[in-house]
């Protein structure tokens, strides 16, 4: 029997098939790689006979990755078992029979070469720019048959480009979502790739000297597969200083910190705490809040208003120009609009703690006009302390935060509103979170439509948040 | 200053990321890019594409999105009073590396990690949106490893859960004490909330909805962290003890031991060492024989007076030699959880051993074609034709099993 070099697995299926249903015993059976001549009496195989085989599951995964193996004997020993367990269908569990322990040694080499294989094999860059699908190739040398079984792995991994792996055994390529298997070819040429010398930085710099043990390195990764693998030309390189490295670490004396150390340590001391004084002295304390250099250029500190044991927080982004003037939180247009949506909504803004996420206006003077300026990361995070001590005052059951910088926050996330507004979400600490617009926004959208779509979100929201702070523990 | 190039930058934040050690690529869902509309594939177990000359395996690019740091822990090469260089990628950068990593087939995916900048929001938030592209604009289906920043809001590592397969967060020391003194910005007790969080949101996206559909699973090859081992006087049992005590109360999938290795530029407050291997590889070993053979932590840690594993014999063999008794077994007759204790058997060894002796009475050469290392196991068991005899008991076993005597250096 003469097993091809591609499809191996079916033809040995189909052989074995062909002749264990014609009762043809393991002795009469001279079995072949398609490289090896025929025999001087090797006859044409039986036709099928009569007798319908059964066979255990267990024995199918193994022949189907033995076959790969490139012992000669794997045929004939495959055949061997297949004969035996006619007769002793539990052979399978027994793990100490030598036909099968002989079987699984070889399964298990197949599937190191395959996985080896899955590791080890490295891609270059063919392709042309502007290519509607990228291509790759790559030379591989595998030990045994191994290419066939493991190119459904490949086209798993890489479904939205080409590529070829090239060995002097079998060949695969993946085009347009076709595997075709090839026979082996010689070494092609095939392009530098710029990539490799990032990889290399990347495979020196991950390595700790410290921790020296070549040959760990080698057990899992021989040394025959190094020369395909580009990263590997650093290894000698690298163990050499290895030593050296580390000696130079041990001897060098501690430095003196950079200069910004101790400034950076300061602004972290602050980012854990919390403000502790008692909740009467709050609004005075932000009052007089120097934290972040907005309060030099603003008019005062607009401290959030309302009952001090509301159910429903309202946190908008920061005072603006008329808020600031007048020290009261959502008096300007925005507010204007806010309370209209609110009085439509059913909500009474008097039972609200209304507040800002930022405390002072930030704002750039152009002419005779102050133009807001949206307060950035840092600004944020250093008021959120003031935020945290009003939400631990009036400790609300929910709150709605109108816009970016209210988001930011609350759940660190300033990403867009649009995808996250609308739904009650729970904080840390289970107060529920009402995410949307800031009114602002609705004033500035131009498309009456759009406008009009988002002022009824918003007053949705503002219903929602109403609703959920009525309802009962 | 000059701008860094690509290559420098992905040399000084691969150098910084390289003292966490998980590396693991396995047990998340199964998935590829067979459909041609993306790249990558996830298949369960899996894959070490190249081996270091330490012996550790890359799997994953393993980066920090930046070492600019603001906490000042002792042991880290990027705390705030290092003067390492410091470097940062941009969002486009860490993808580009990633995807461009990936087609060649040099890696599994990405496991990114950060130092603290500006504030744990804001770094998680750039760390969220690098996982955001890779999955949503790059349709990239290979593994993401996010590391978490505890301090960060609720909602963003909610988001890192869904993006990625695996989140992790370090708890760096075994003891509160040690991190209040070596890490004075890091709160252990928020930590231990984050990753309580972490276990809940799992939870929550295992169930059903009412209608019968599965929420979007939630950071599916599980969460797992990191202790380091000799930077502070902490015994074996003190570190195990956390760690058994973490597996039951978070569902970690790992947690990784990290000899505390020499740095660059080191702390005046924390000298350095020779990174103890052998001990981080004792600890590997015990942690294994807790988790899936059945001990029990003070059985490892009680069989030396300090608390600390013998560093000659792995933990299973001290517990052996220390509990004669117990042995010699007969593989025929034993139970699995005694047949577990065997040194040399493991639990594949053991599950072979129950299969076969179903058909028949297992001789020595049985054990050996079956996988066992007879030489280290003959002494604790009997088969059919072999009895250790007076072997198990006799005075010189641990001599036997003791590695050879080296001979000092004399430099």
């Amino acid at each position: 029997m003469t097993m091809p070099s591609i499809g191996t697995a079916l033809a040995w299926r189909d052989a074995a098939r062909t002749l264990i249903s014609a009762n043809v015993p393991p002795q009469s059976v001279t079995w072949g790689d398609e490289a090896e001549p025929p025999g001087l009496w090797d006859t044409d195989p039986p036709a099928v006979g009569e007798t319908a085989v059964t066979v255990p599951r267990g024995f199918i995964a193994l022949a189907n990755a033995v076959v790969w193996h490139n012992d000669p004997a794997r045929f004939a020993l495959l055949y061997r078992v297949l004969w035996r367990l006619r007769d002793t269908p539990h052979l399978m569990s027994d793990r100490a029979d030598a036909d099968l322990a002989a079987l699984r040694q070889m399964e298990k080499n197949v599937h190191r070469c395959q996985h080896k294989m899955k590791a080890f094999v490295r891609f270059r860059d063919v392709g042309t720019p502007g290519d509607a699908r990228r291509s790759f190739a790559a030379w591989f040398e595998p030990t045994h048959h191994t290419v066939e079984p493991t190119a459904p792995f490949f086209a798993r991994r890489f479904g939205d480009m080409d590529w070829r792996i090239i060995t002097p055994d079998v060949s695969a390529s993946f085009i347009n979502g076709q595997i075709t298997l090839a026979a082996g070819q010689a070494k092609p040429p095939l392009p530098e790739d710029a990539s490799e010398q990032l990889w290399t930085t990347y495979f020196r710099n991950i390595f700790n000297p410290a921790r020296l043990k070549v040959k760990a390195m080698q057990s899992e990764m021989p040394k025959k597969y190094w020369k395909n693998m580009p990263e590997t030309a650093a290894i000698p390189e690298m163990i050499e200083n290895a030593p050296a490295r580390v000696q130079e670490m041990n001897r060098a004396a501690p430095t003196i910190p950079p200069l910004r150390a101790a400034k950076v340590l300061k602004h972290v001391a602050t980012l854990g705490t919390v403000w502790s004084g008692s909740p009467d002295e709050l609004t005075a304390a932000i009052s007089a809040c120097t934290r972040c250099d907005l309060h030099c250029n603003a008019t005062q500190a607009v401290l959030g208003e309302g009952p001090s044991d509301a159910a429903l927080m309202i946190v908008g982004e920061q005072p603006g120009d008329q808020e600031d003037l007048a020290g009261r939180p959502f008096v300007g247009p925005a507010g204007k609009l806010f309370d209209q949506l609110a009085k439509e909504a059913g909500l009474d803004r008097e039972k609200a703690y209304v507040t800002n996420a930022v405390k002072h206006f930030k704002f750039k003077p152009q002419g005779r006009r102050r133009i807001h300026q949206r307060p950035n990361t840092s600004e944020v995070l250093h008021c959120k302390w003031w935020l945290d001590a009003e939400r631990a005052a009036v400790k609300p059951k929910v709150i709605l935060a109108m816009g970016a910088t209210a988001a930011l926050a609350l759940t660190g996330n300033c990403s867009d509103m649009a995808g996250r507004r609308g739904v009650a979400r729970i904080l840390a600490d289970d107060t529920q979170l009402v995410l949307t617009f800031h009114p602002s926004y609705i004033l500035r959208i131009r498309d009456p439509g759009e406008r009009h779509a988002a002022a009824n979100d918003l007053r949705r929201d503002l219903a929602l948040a109403h609703r959920l702070s009525l309802k009962p523990e | 200053m000059s701008a860094q190039t690509l290559e420098s930058k992905l040399a000084i934040l691969s150098d910084a990321a390289k003292y966490d050690a998980s590396c693991a690529s396995s047990g998340s869902t199964k998935r590829d890019s067979r459909d041609g509309k993306g790249l990558g594939s996830n298949g369960g177990s899996g894959i070490c594409h190249a081996y270091a000359p330490d012996g550790r395996c890359i799997s994953l690019l393993k980066i920090l999105m930046t070492n600019f740091c603001i906490y000042d822990c002792a042991y880290c090469v990027n705390r705030v009073s290092s003067n390492v260089q410091r470097a940062r990628f941009t969002v486009d950068e860490v993808v580009k590396l990633t995807i461009e990593f990936y087609r060649r087939n040099y890696i599994e995916g990405l496991f990114l990690s950060s130092g603290i900048i500006r504030s744990p929001d804001v770094t998680m938030s750039d760390m969220v949106q690098i996982a955001r592209k890779l999955r949503h604009e790059e349709n990239f289906r290979g593994y993401i490893h996010l590391k978490t920043i505890p301090d960060a809001a609720p909602e963003l590592i909610a988001e890192a859960g869904l993006l990625a397969d695996r989140l992790s967060i370090n708890v760096e020391l075994p003891t509160d004490a040690a991190v209040t003194q070596l890490a004075p910005e890091k709160n252990p007790a928020q930590i231990r909330k984050a990753m309580a969080y972490v276990r809940l949101r799992k939870q929550e996206s295992a169930d059903r909805s009412h209608t019968g559909k599965q929420p979007p699973r939630f950071a599916p090859a599980g969460q797992s962290t990191q202790v380091i081992v000799g930077a502070d006087a902490s015994n074996d049992a003190t570190i195990l003890g956390q760690s058994t005590r973490l597996y039951s109360s978070y569902g970690l999938k790992r947690v990784y031991y990290s000899a505390f290795s020499p740095i660059p530029d080191s702390s005046k407050n924390l000298p350095l060492i020779r990174p103890p291997l052998q001990r981080e590889h004792r600890l590997y070993q015990a942690d294994w024989l807790l988790r899936f053979y059945g001990f029990e932590l003070d059985e490892i840690t009680g069989v030396t007076p300090d608390g600390n594993l013998e560093l000659d014999f792995d933990p299973k063999l001290a517990w052996a030699l220390a509990h004669r008794g117990v042995f010699p077994l007969d593989v025929n007759r034993a139970s699995r959880e005694l047949l577990l204790r065997v040194p040399g058997f493991g639990v594949k060894t053991v599950n072979r051993i129950l299969s076969t002796r179903r058909h028949r009475s297992l001789r020595y050469e049985d054990l050996t074609r079956i996988g066992v290392s007879m030489k280290k196991a003959g002494a604790f068991v009997t088969a059919t034709g072999w009895s250790p005899a007076a072997l198990t008991d006799s005075a010189g076993l641990r001599a036997r099993f003791a590695p050879p005597p080296e001979q000092l250096s004399l430099l």
